[in-house]
């Protein structure tokens, strides 16, 4: 059992959550992440490690509600338990040095960017971050990202904050704009990752991506999380989470992850009836 | 002399027919999850214990790897003495009611079985869960006495058959055990792999529970290799001895065009979900499963006779077993073919898959297959199929399941230097057990590669009493 010692809602459903798991805190690098349960009949997912303190024992998630499991997340509150956490899992981030990087983060996915960030720039590389979200109340980390960059760009879809547009328009005139740029972090949604490698193939700079496949186990037992990378089988969970987005085949990922859409639907209204039903009772 | 109990003569004895378990109906059956043999009662299992011939020199268990006195047990079962038995079975092999329903015995004891030359050999794995079930029925079971403290540490990586075997071995003699599961659930491939209709979580549970009654402590939710590693282990944590035990997870793909169709699952993906999370009380449970109308399973061993009889159980009308080689040359149990058989599995022999087709959504639709002829005998011994001269057919399904290997998960042996492995990433174990690393033992799959829960708790066993050896000496 894991209690959550802190709980912070830092953008409508996107929380934060500092939770007492104190073999993983000392042990969690930049880019690994951890599997939870929220409770008995729960699913395992991944969820990004986005930062950790050794001497209190704890780490720190963020976590969008988007769906059942995450959803249901949201309604825990500090002191309450989660039933399993288990890591640090995959990867830890290579940390460059010397570099010129654009790290860009597209919604809650800019959670799981800082830590790289972070990580990038005590190493002493160059950074130019971009934080996308669709509208400003849904920027997050605004004051910690810029800390731990040279320039910080925020882009909005609708253009409530900042520079109206996509975290690609900001990028394509970084790159323009003749700075070195040498190396590029993205984190986001899959069609963010898929547009961010997209635009920088042409210029031949390195580009990473964070790969948030289906998963079940997260030792590379199942098989579930596997991706095509340069024509090759890989398992995001053990060969990643990190890849070369010019090699990852985005588009069959995008199909992979709706395998279960259907049954998550289930899975969502049936939470949000008896959700409702529990805060209508618990009001009377 | 050896006594005997049984005043029945040998001509007598051997005119008892073999008594047969009470099962399910493979029409219920093939709807549910619950268990498919019940075992036998106590009237069959006391004329089972009356057939054995109670030989002088006991071959039977010689043939058990664990070296379990069989003789002495089923006299204690003929004397009605049931506790007695299975505390007898207890002395060698700490898991009865496990071993009692997942044991190949006909490859092992039953097959060296001397009454089993001209009739058919004492059901000895029957009498086994026989014992454990009467034991837990009655709620009878009491742990064994732990005559002395011991100060050592060890620390037990993984929680199957061969960790499970290894900490309880090593708890009787008196050591501190830790043992380390990277899941949220004990058992490891009793609990990710074998399904509930083999093998009742209740009964798992309770063996798990029985562990712990030795005074072992149990940590899951920790990958070794990433939330500690092997050295830190030694260096930080205190352990004097570590034992791996983490088994052949990682599953094998053929590298046919369509894997990554949605629909297609490895064997370990599609039984874990079932298994572990629950997926088919969907959704009361939150993990999902699609099984669609028809499934086919590759592959020829119990993972694939699992898997196939769980689709089944899953609502699929058509569940396809599809082997490149033939009936003969499936390592499945006998006993699985025949139930799968019963359930309704439809077996595509000499058949092998060379493309899972999909249509214009991802989703798989069917499986391209090409038939197979034998050829000479490969390196296994078994003849080699070879493809035959006719066309290419597709079967339609909606699932493609892989059960075509394992292999062992590679996170301890990158990450604890000098610990050599061979092939397929095995941990290079010699016959104690003992790895290139000094206090370090593996056992199970991950030192032999795809075997069987017996032979797992035979190396934990073997490893205990050497580990025991070790410190012993080192500390001593």
């Amino acid at each position: 059992m894991y209690q959550i010692v802190k709980k912070e809602i830092l953008a409508p459903t996107i929380t934060k959550y500092v939770i007492r798991a104190p073999y993983i805190a000392p042990k969690r690098k930049a880019g690994n992440f951890v599997i939870i349960r929220s409770d008995e009949t729960g699913e395992r997912i991944p969820l990004t490690l986005v930062d950790s303190n050794p001497a209190e024992g704890t780490i720190t998630l963020i976590v969008q509600a988007l769906g059942k499991t995450t959803k249901a997340l949201a309604l825990k509150n500090e002191g309450d338990f989660i039933l399993d956490v288990m890591g640090p899992l995959g990867n830890p981030t290579p940390i460059e040095t010397g570099k010129i990087i654009a790290c860009v983060g597209g919604g809650v996915g800019t959670a799981e960017l800082y830590p790289i960030t972070k990580a990038l720039k005590d190493a002493g590389n160059t950074i130019y971050t971009i934080v996308g979200a669709r509208s400003k109340e849904l920027v997050i980390l605004e004051p910690e990202m810029a800390e731990v960059s040279d320039t910080l760009y925020i882009t909005t879809d609708d253009g409530s904050y900042k520079r109206k547009g996509f975290v690609t328009d900001q990028l394509k005139e970084l790159l323009d704009a003749n700075l070195g740029i040498n190396m590029v972090y993205a984190i986001g949604p899959l069609p963010m990752m898929k547009a961010v490698s997209n635009l920088t193939k042409p210029y031949h700079v390195r580009t990473m991506v964070s790969l948030n496949a289906v998963m079940v186990d997260g030792t590379g037992m199942c098989g579930g999380c596997r991706v095509t990378v340069n024509g090759k089988m890989k398992f995001a969970c053990v060969d990643g989470p990190e890849f070369e987005g010019h090699e990852v085949d985005f588009d069959e990922m995008l199909v992979r992850n709706r395998s279960y859409a259907a049954m998550e639907k289930i899975s969502d209204d049936r939470f949000a009836e008896t959700s409702h039903v529990c805060r209508r009772e618990g009001m009377a | 002399m050896m006594n005997t109990v049984n005043p029945m003569k040998p001509s007598q004895r051997m005119k008892l027919p073999r008594q047969s378990s009470i099962e399910q109906p493979a029409d219920e059956r093939r709807k549910n999850f619950t268990e498919v043999s019940f075992g036998v009662d106590e009237e069959r299992a006391l004329i089972e214990a009356a057939r054995c011939l109670e030989c002088q020199n006991p071959v039977c268990q010689e043939g058990c790897p664990v070296g379990i006195d069989i003789r002495s047990f089923v006299q204690l079962v003929y004397q009605k003495d049931y506790i007695g038995a299975v505390n007898k079975i207890r002395e060698s092999n700490y898991l009865p009611a496990i071993c009692g329903r997942v044991c190949p015995q006909e490859e092992q004891c039953e097959q060296v079985c001397i009454l089993g030359k001209k009739h058919d050999p004492v059901a000895i794995g029957k009498l086994e869960r026989f014992v454990a079930d009467y034991e837990l029925k009655h709620n009878l079971f009491s742990p064994p006495v732990i005559k002395e403290h011991r100060e050592e540490k060890i620390a037990i990586v993984g929680s199957g058959p061969a960790g499970l075997t290894c900490a309880a071995e090593l708890a009787k003699l008196g050591y501190q055990v830790t043992i380390f599961e990277a899941l949220h659930a004990v058992g490891g491939v009793l609990r990710y792999g074998i399904p509930e209709f083999r093998l009742p979580r209740t009964i798992l549970d309770l063996e798990a529970e029985r562990i712990k009654a030795l005074g072992v402590k149990i940590e899951t939710n920790f990958l070794v290799g990433r939330t500690a590693t092997i050295d830190e282990f030694f260096t930080e944590w205190g352990f004097h001895a570590i034992f791996l035990g983490t088994g052949a997870g990682t599953p094998q793909f053929m590298g046919i065009p369509g894997e990554s169709l949605i629909g297609v699952y490895s064997a370990n993906e599609f039984l874990t979900r079932v298994n572990l999370m629950k997926a088919y009380k969907f959704p009361e449970y939150d993990t999902p499963i699609k099984v669609g109308r028809s499934v086919a399973v590759i592959g020829g061993g119990n993972t694939a006779m699992d898997a196939v009889r769980t689709s089944k159980r899953l609502g699929a009308e058509h569940a396809y077993l599809i082997y490149r080689r033939s009936r003969k040359e499936m390592p499945a149990r006998l006993e699985e073919v025949h139930h799968a058989e019963e359930e309704g599995i439809e077996f595509m022999m000499l058949t092998n898959p060379t493309r899972v087709v999909g249509d214009q959504n991802g989703i798989v639709c069917g499986i391209e297959c090409q038939k197979m002829e034998l050829g000479e005998p490969d390196e296994s011994g078994r003849r080699k199929p070879v493809p035959s001269s006719e066309p290419t057919f597709v079967v339609e399904v909606q699932n493609v399941i892989e059960a075509v290997g394992q292999s062992p998960n590679p996170i301890i042996q990158s990450t604890t230097p000098g610990l050599k492995t061979g092939k397929k990433g095995i941990v290079v174990a010699d016959d104690v057990q003992r790895t290139s690393r000094e206090g370090i033992f593996a056992g199970g799959d991950l030192s032999r590669g795809g075997a069987t829960v017996i032979l797992a708790m035979r190396d934990g066993k073997v490893a205990a009493a050497e580990i025991h050896q070790f410190l012993q000496k080192k500390y001593h």
